[in-house]
């Protein structure tokens, strides 16, 4: 069960409204390597993580990525907040403004909507932590590819401390990944699936 | 004996977590009569009141079976969070 508390996890306070911007950043919300999809890649994968401790993180990076959407959300909604129809064609945040207005729509920078084809959960704990290791450094990456485009402090300091996380969710995920494989068969850590396989006897 | 007060524990455990299932769901429903009836006193009354129940069956819960909310986890020596049954397990 979740509970909602009503603050960001990093605050956003943007006082200068630039929808071109906000477009790019939007893809942080719904695009493939952003928070959406991260939330619910790491909270579809923990009902059949094999180790307890790695059930645990799964489901504390999973909420705080839910927290990650909303900061993101936060900054999209400041970023084109009383926005008029003159500024809208200017900006070209016209093409998503005809669809969505002002509101907040999981979809990348291109305007793809989000899937669930763009994260998986296989049900094999090395390949999932594989994926989630991968995950945080496209995520990274992204932020990165952001932070090129941003000159503004109020719009940097969150979007750092987000670049921020990634890594150290990354560090955890190869911590975890570690903890999975000393579990296993240290000749061959593909002999069989912990988390499907009966366990072989030694 | 020990076998005994394992049982008055084991039960007191299910007591307390039923507590906290059902007091938790009558927040959830009357949070969001509130959000449309904010001055209903009546409503606000019984939050109040299920609020107290609520408040103590966790503080009890935690302090002796583990922390069922994270920002609660209260450990000197040791983190408790990852130590009991994930709730999707099946147990407690």
């Amino acid at each position: 069960m979740w509970c909602y508390e009503k603050r960001l996890q990093y605050p956003v306070n943007i006082s200068q409204c630039d929808p071109k911007l906000a477009m790019v950043i939007l893809s942080q919300f719904g695009g493939p390597d952003g928070e959406l999809a991260a939330s619910q890649r790491y909270l579809s994968q923990r009902y059949t993580m094999s180790n307890h401790k790695v059930c645990g993180l799964l489901t504390d990076i999973g909420t705080e990525e839910l927290g990650h959407m909303e900061i993101i959300c936060a900054i999209v909604h400041q970023l084109t907040k009383n926005l008029t129809p003159k500024e809208i064609m200017e900006s070209g945040f016209q093409n998503y403004y005809v669809d969505h207005t002002l509101g907040l729509w999981p979809q990348s920078a291109g305007g793809v909507p989000n899937t669930a084809m763009c994260f998986q959960s296989k049900g094999d704990p090395i390949t999932d932590l594989v994926e989630d290791m991968a995950a945080e450094q496209k995520a990274r990456t992204t932020y990165d590819n952001i932070l090129r485009l941003v000159h503004d402090q109020e719009i940097c300091d969150p979007i750092k401390f987000l670049r921020e996380r990634e890594i150290v969710h990354f560090q955890r995920f190869g911590e975890a990944l570690r903890m999975i494989q000393d579990d296993l068969d240290p000749k061959n850590f593909y002999a069989y699936n912990p988390s499907f396989d009966p366990t072989p006897c030694k | 004996m020990e076998g005994a007060v394992n049982k008055v524990d084991v039960n007191n455990r299910a007591k307390l977590f039923q507590c906290i299932t059902a007091t938790s769901f009558v927040m959830d429903d009357l949070r969001l009569f509130l959000d449309t009836h904010p001055m209903d006193k009546a409503a606000l009354d019984y939050w109040e009141k299920i609020q107290r129940v609520r408040n103590e069956a966790v503080k009890e819960y935690t302090m002796c079976f583990g922390p069922i909310y994270s920002y609660d986890v209260n450990s000197k020596n040791k983190w408790t969070w990852v130590e009991e049954p994930w709730p999707w397990e099946g147990r407690c």
